[in-house]
């Protein structure tokens, strides 16, 4: 196989002397460890989708259930999430080149984004005409895009946390791209979630 | 490869202090013993409700305890052997101390994220046992299946998927530290294939435990909202489907057998040569074979519910998949064979548990190629066939690699050897036990004798107590094994930093090993299993 992999910021992971043990640097494999966590959290999303799939070949609709869902306003946040992928971006790249007002106001774009994504989801949740317990595809459709929205919730309030650590004196900064750059990697997932969700609950 | 300082006694006792083993330490060797104190309670716990069930089980009526009590009784039993001993035993304790030393590391790739991995699992375990006193244990089951996990004791229920729902991101946590630290933590200079097998053993899990868990956890927290908030996932009554609850359980469910092998295999791996002089026969098969059942592992999960009314196609497709897992397992059952062939063997209790394993497993293992048969399957589903089958491979499987493991690291951890006769009378009473407990059940099982019932009929009574004396002798050999653990913690032998003379980097330190590992450098071993090759290192 490979041989190992050294990060830039990880010395030899053994010292010479053992009076340097303890001050020895711990490497850095956050982002490869949200990244494994990731992958975790895409198969709770493919159990799902794998149960929304089998209920919807399996399991016939009581008479009178509705099925299709009006597109205009999934479609919409489709591209709002798309854009705020891209914005979010930018805001990385700012911060790669120290220019911090620049990447404050891409994250506060981006975060409007996250925000104006959830109400949409919410003025579609008030309009459709099944609730939680009406039937099978009601609760399926709710439990998928809710545990999507966590997800939705979670990300927007992390970039509002990270817009205010990277102000002049905060903790985010060229050097420390860390928390920045793993709620940029999470956002990524939580579009690309959305787009196969979209793909499947709405228009297939 | 070569390190020999000697050892710093007051570094050692200073990091050794009992208070450590209490708190929030980031250092994996605590962590790993805090694992397995841990599971070792709830052990204790698990085999007392067992003892429990063989009792009831002595006659054909339900006298014992009420029939509710006995389903709660083998509910917890069951979910506690499985969630709160093996798993985090054979992953979480065995994995935190030894793989740093086997990749050439201080500590794991996230200790913090380690610490709070294990410190998941006590609230766990307290939640899962305190449902007694509040309303009643769930009854369902290690399964839960919907529509019994539905109809019974809601608030046990509820806190029983609370409670496995902690166990399952503590097993997720884990997983990401396992997979983090074998590919990214290994000294330079060590390449993969030169890791020792444990390391590809947990690497194998950790891949299964990612893709998995996380499915278990969101049904589970579907399974909630059926019961909770009324909804109807699985519910048939409300057009739902309890078939989808089975196939996502099953999805998790079956790859947790795996999950609970796997580091047994790699344990074992690691004590033959040692104790045969002999390298490990077929390492790059042992490899191939190891991602091979990971792979399969995943696509055979609906070999338990050939009788919910699966699909022909179905039904084909997992009992090919499931007869194909025998390929992977018999190569590593040969190399094992192969590692001790010709080998100067000694045959201490470590060595004995080992082969107990070889010999419970291959028969577990045949008794699962014949479950997988959908004909056969279909005769014996639900009935102690299968609970005979399933305890041949985590007990006579998996607990034997546990104790062969405590054999063969105690000396490392504690300093001090365990008693051989001891050892011995442990290995005999465990051995004779297990068969006697669980043979007879494939007999029942054949005949007709389902499985989780408190009443039987009175023709099988007395196989029924010959299993129940099987589970006392089981009992009973617990007894040389505390004895053995705590005197010689005081009295036992000093072990001195190699006393099996082994050449895997976690013996070429001190007994206990210092906090950071090594007092120097940490040694670049490239042969693990280098014996008879070259002379060892530290001899």
């Amino acid at each position: 196989m490979t041989t190992s992999l050294p990060s830039p910021s990880s010395g030899p992971v053994a010292s010479e002397h053992s009076a340097a043990e303890s001050t020895e640097h711990h490497p850095d494999h956050r982002l490869f460890g949200l990244a494994t966590f990731l992958v975790a959290d895409g198969m709770t999303f493919a159990g799902f989708f794998a149960a929304y799939l089998t209920f919807r070949a399996v399991n016939p609709l009581p008479e009178g259930a509705v099925y299709e869902l009006e597109l205009l306003l999934p479609s919409i946040n489709t591209l709002l999430l798309l854009v705020s992928s891209f914005t979010f971006h930018r805001a990385g790249s700012a911060l790669k080149r120290d220019d911090r007002p620049l990447c404050r106001r891409w994250l506060l774009v981006t975060a409007i984004l996250g925000l104006s994504f959830l109400a949409a989801q919410l003025k579609e949740y008030f309009s459709l005409p099944f609730g939680l317990t009406d039937n099978l595809y009601g609760s399926t459709f709710y439990a998928i895009t809710g545990f999507h929205g966590l997800h939705v919730t979670l990300g927007s309030l992390m970039i509002l946390i990270i817009w205010w650590q990277s102000r002049e004196g905060g903790r985010v900064s060229s050097q420390n791209r860390f928390p920045l750059e793993a709620t940029e990697l999470y956002w990524h997932f939580v579009d690309g979630v959305w787009v196969v969700l979209y793909g499947i609950l709405y228009l297939l | 490869m070569t390190l020999s300082t000697p050892s710093n006694l007051a570094d050692t006792q200073e990091h050794l202090r009992w208070q450590r083993y209490f708190g929030f330490s980031t250092d994996h060797k605590v962590i790993g013993l805090q694992y397995l104190v841990c599971g070792f309670l709830f052990y204790f716990i698990g085999g007392a409700l067992a003892g429990a069930l063989r009792t009831e089980l002595l006659t054909p009526i339900s006298d014992f305890m009420p029939r509710e009590v006995y389903n709660e009784v083998l509910t917890m039993h069951g979910t506690i052997m499985i969630f709160l001993w093996i798993v985090p035993v054979v992953n979480g304790a065995f994995g935190n101390y030894l793989i740093p030393f086997y990749v050439g590391a201080r500590d794991m790739a996230y200790p913090r994220l380690n610490a709070v991995a294990f410190w998941m699992i006590p609230p766990a375990g307290l939640l899962l046992i305190s449902s007694y006193f509040l309303g009643g244990a769930s009854q369902s089951g290690w399964t839960a299946y919907p529509p019994l996990s539905l109809s019974t004791a809601a608030t046990g229920q509820v806190i029983w998927i609370l409670s496995v729902l902690l166990l399952g991101g503590s097993s997720i946590f884990g997983a990401i530290n396992f997979v983090a630290t074998v590919l990214k933590m290994r000294r330079p200079g060590l390449k993969m294939m030169q890791l020792p097998m444990y390391c590809w053993a947990m690497l194998g899990t950790s891949i299964l435990v990612l893709l998995s868990t996380p499915v278990l956890a969101g049904t589970l927290v579907l399974l909630s909202f059926d019961i909770v908030a009324h909804t109807g996932f699985f519910n048939p009554a409300m057009g739902g489907n309890a078939v989808v609850y089975q196939h996502l359980f099953w999805f998790y469910s079956h790859p947790a057998v795996y999950i609970m092998v796997l580091p047994a295999f790699g344990l074992v791996s690691e004590i033959l040569p040692v104790h045969a002089r002999k390298p490990l026969f077929g390492y790059t098969t042992m490899v191939y074979s190891i991602m091979a059942i990971v792979f399969l592992g995943l696509i055979v999960w609906a070999h338990h519910m050939f009788t919910s009314g699966t699909p022909p196609w179905m039904r084909l497709f997992f009992t090919i998949a499931t007869s194909f897992i025998a390929v992977p397992t018999g190569i590593k059952f040969f190399n094992w064979l192969a590692t001790l062939w010709g080998g100067s063997i000694s045959l201490n209790t470590a060595v004995m548990f080992s082969c107990g394993f070889i010999v419970n497993f291959v028969f577990g293992g045949i008794t699962g190629v014949a479950l997988a048969q959908v004909p056969f399957d279909i005769h014996v589903h639900d009935t102690y066939f299968v609970v005979g089958h399933f305890h041949y491979i985590v007990y006579g499987g998996t607990v034997f690699v546990i104790f062969a493991s405590m054999y063969h690291w105690y000396p490392k951890v504690v300093g001090r050897m365990l008693n051989e006769p001891l050892g011995q009378l442990h290995f005999w009473l465990t051995f004779i036990g297990l068969n006697l407990c669980f043979a007879p059940q494939h007999w029942l099982g054949l005949n007709g004798m389902p499985r989780r019932v408190a009443e039987y009929d009175p023709q099988f009574q007395f196989i029924n107590q010959l299993s129940s004396a099987g589970a006392l002798l089981m009992a009973v050999s617990t007894l040389p094994f505390l004895i053995n653990v705590i005197w010689s913690a005081y009295r036992g032998a000093v072990a001195g930093d190699n006393p099996w003379n082994a050449l895997t980097p976690e013996w070429l330190t001190s007994s206990p090993p210092p906090e950071h590992n090594w007092h120097g450098e940490a040694p670049l071993v490239h042969e693990p299993y280098g014996y008879g090759l070259k002379s060892p290192a530290a001899s």
